[in-house]
């Protein structure tokens, strides 16, 4: 803006506020003394050209599909292609989530997301006294590869993209999906899927760790590794806000965590001497979409242009791929009301349009009932129609960033980059992020953000329509999804047929040598998969490692 | 005792980790007055109950949002009824579907608070129900 321009907008403004705004503050006093985000930060009125003074569009834009991509990692969007809609489902077992799985296929649904059950999360088979009342219960349950050549049954691997949401025992699980692809007929140079493989926000947020945190980077790595050889369209793993941001985090603390996240295991792979490039373009991402539409959208598109300069100035990437930050969105669980939970219905339509405006590659709707149970088929369906409303009818995906340029979004942009960057320097001055999560830094701070937040709803400064305003009497919900009870005798039954069925000398000399290699700096990945193969059990595989590795004990501040 | 303070156990009972909730009710019932020990995550009914009778807690809160309910605080109950420490209030919070609640509080858990509860009603329920001895 010229000096000129600059001048005659801030004499008009003044002329403003003197006339037009005084007159009305004077008989209409505003609603609130201060207006604020989602995650608090203040807002001001009105955003005009003055508050982007210093915004300099190639610099701080640029093009879609060019650095440092805060427009869009492509650059064409979603008129060349609408993100994935991805509906993250499993329950019970192999059988039963199959069939949803088809299901969804079948309703149009372009990828699958597979959810897994605590037992299989924390690496217990189905039989294990801690597995009790849990087996089937978040997700389906997992033992041995024969559980996997169920749950894929019918479904050719090379033709779908598979996410899967599991963190400590992520080498296990892909593993199994290599084996159940071999048995397809299908390489894996042809497999398509993202496994969540980020355990450092399982310490800080989600909790399914098993093991201490430098073995836990080194399977990460050695996933990096194997992944670069031998599944080149692969995700090796999906660097999560969204569970931090569900644990309480502001919009702010979500993408600085996460990129913290980020820069730790770029460090451990460079570190064990991978080339930058060779897996950096594999890293994909996973946020949370909240309810601020501003904010939101503001932040996925600060996601993006921190890591492209992270990735170019830290850690000196040359292939453009290795900025891009791709992304997954699931809208936020934590605002879903169990009461009145029709209205969630609108809360996710709002979220999903924050995710879309800000540019996700693909995208996991929640379902209206999910305060109150697992989704109902209905409530899923209703899930899904929400993102192909969006995608179809409302008009938001004809072009790309349509907001770019809006004052209030530019301006939300900058503010938010620079109070990530703040965290991020903080972090890095604590020693990076295993050291700031060990020091319960980065578990406090989100523990703060999560009581104020508790605090303002209490105190009616935050209004949740259905909570703190505008309640009803309601009676409770029927017909919700309930985890059938046999599933877990079942499940227990097929465990024990598997063990009967297979060579069980050669089960044990596979583990044995699963240990041996463990305990040496070479590569997991082949030795995970000659157990699996053979129909080791998960359990079995991760007793092998706790053995050698040890297990994590969190410590707790409250 | 004229002055003792209400002791709470807040406890995470299985594999769940969804712990937003816990420490967050931890935190407010300490703010309410209250002593409150936060158990983490992974925890047996045997380690829960005997953490509440070495730490000899007036009340005990559940929380678990994975389902399995159903299971684990049946146990809880049976385990303190054995070892004799019915004394100590039993309250839960999580995803729980109505009709669990019913028979939780046949069980003998005094209350069951679904989201959206403030943290002040269960504040003031426990105030109002716990046995101080």
């Amino acid at each position: 803006m010229d000096y000129q321009e600059k001048k005659r907008i801030e004499e008009a403004k003044k002329q403003w506020e003197s006339d037009s705004l005084n007159k009305v503050l004077s008989q209409f006093p505003e609603r609130k003394q201060v207006f604020v985000t989602g995650s608090n930060k203040e807002v001001n009125r009105l955003y005009d050209p003055l508050d982007l003074e210093e915004f300099d569009y190639l610099n701080d834009l640029g093009f879609p599909g060019d650095y440092p991509y805060t427009r869009g990692v492509q650059p064409t969007m979603y008129r060349g292609k609408l993100w994935t809609m991805r509906q993250y489902a499993g329950f019970g077992d192999a059988e039963e989530s199959n069939k949803r799985y088809k299901y969804l296929l079948k309703n149009g649904q372009t990828g699958l997301s597979i959810a897994f059950d605590l037992p299989t999360q924390i690496g217990y088979d189905s039989d294990h006294p801690m597995a009790h009342g849990e087996v089937g219960k978040v997700g389906v349950a997992i033992d041995t590869l024969e559980d996997m050549e169920i749950l894929f049954d019918g479904i050719p691997l090379d033709q779908v993209s598979t996410s899967m949401t599991i963190n400590a025992p992520a080498a296990i699980l892909l593993a199994m999906y290599i084996a159940v692809a071999e048995k397809q007929g299908i390489s894996p140079q042809k497999l398509n899927g993202t496994i969540q493989n980020d355990i450092l926000k399982e310490y800080i947020a989600r909790g399914t760790y098993i093991f201490p945190p430098a073995p836990s980077m080194r399977l990460i790595t050695d996933i990096f590794e194997y992944c670069s050889l031998e599944l080149p369209k692969w995700n090796s793993i999906s660097i999560s806000g969204y569970h931090i941001r569900e644990a309480g985090a502001t919009a702010i603390q979500e993408i600085a965590f996460t990129l913290a996240n980020g820069i730790a295991y770029v460090e451990a792979a460079t570190k064990k001497g991978l080339e930058v490039d060779s897996f950096a373009p594999r890293l994909s991402f996973f946020f949370n979409a909240h309810n601020d539409l501003f904010e939101e959208i503001a932040k996925f598109r600060v996601a993006r242009r921190l890591w492209a300069k992270i990735m170019k100035e830290r850690f000196a990437a040359k292939n453009p791929k290795s900025m891009m930050l791709r992304f997954h969105t699931q809208t936020a669980g934590c605002t879903l009301t169990a009461q009145q939970p029709d209205n969630n219905i609108v809360r996710v339509t709002i979220q999903a349009l924050s995710a879309v405006l800000g540019g996700t590659q693909s995208l996991h709707t929640n379902s209206m009932d999910e305060a109150l149970s697992l989704p109902s088929q209905k409530a899923v369906r209703i899930a899904l129609r929400t993102q192909q409303i969006i995608a179809y009818e409302s008009g938001v995906a004809e072009t790309v960033d349509p907001l770019a340029g809006s004052y209030y979004l530019e301006k939300l942009t900058k503010e938010i980059e620079q109070g990530v960057t703040d965290y991020i320097n903080q972090i890095d001055q604590l020693g990076g992020a295993p050291k700031a999560i060990e020091k319960g830094f980065i578990q406090k701070e989100i523990q703060n953000s999560a009581y104020q937040y508790q605090k303002d709803i209490e105190d009616k400064k935050r209004i949740i329509v259905g909570i703190n305003k505008f309640q009803i009497e309601e009676e409770p919900v029927k017909d919700l999804l309930k985890v059938n009870p046999e599933i877990e005798k079942r499940q227990v039954e097929k465990l024990r047929g598997v063990k009967k069925k297979r060579n069980e000398e050669k089960v044990k000399e596979k583990l044995r040598m699963l240990q041996e290699v463990a305990c040496t700096e070479q590569n997991i990945m082949p030795a995970i998969l000659n157990c699996v193969r053979n129909y080791a059990t998960l359990g079995e595989i991760c007793d092998q490692l706790r053995a050698v590795f040890g297990e994590y004990k969190e410590s707790i501040k409250i | 005792m004229e002055n003792a303070r209400i002791r709470v156990l807040i406890a995470k009972p299985g594999l769940d980790g969804h712990d937003r909730g816990a420490k967050v009710i931890a935190r407010a019932l300490r703010d309410a007055g209250m002593e409150v020990i936060y158990t983490g995550l992974r925890q047996t009914p045997e380690q829960i109950v005997d953490t509440a009778i070495q730490e000899d807690v007036n009340v005990i809160g559940l929380s678990i949002l994975s389902g399995a309910h159903m299971y684990l605080f049946p146990r809880i109950m049976d385990l303190l009824k054995e070892k004799e420490a019915t004394d100590i209030m039993v309250i839960a919070g999580g995803i729980i579907p109505a009709e669990d609640i019913e028979e939780l509080k046949k069980m003998g858990i005094k209350e069951v608070f679904t989201p959206g509860t403030e943290t002040k009603e269960i504040a003031e329920f426990i105030k109002a129900n716990a046995k101080i001895c």
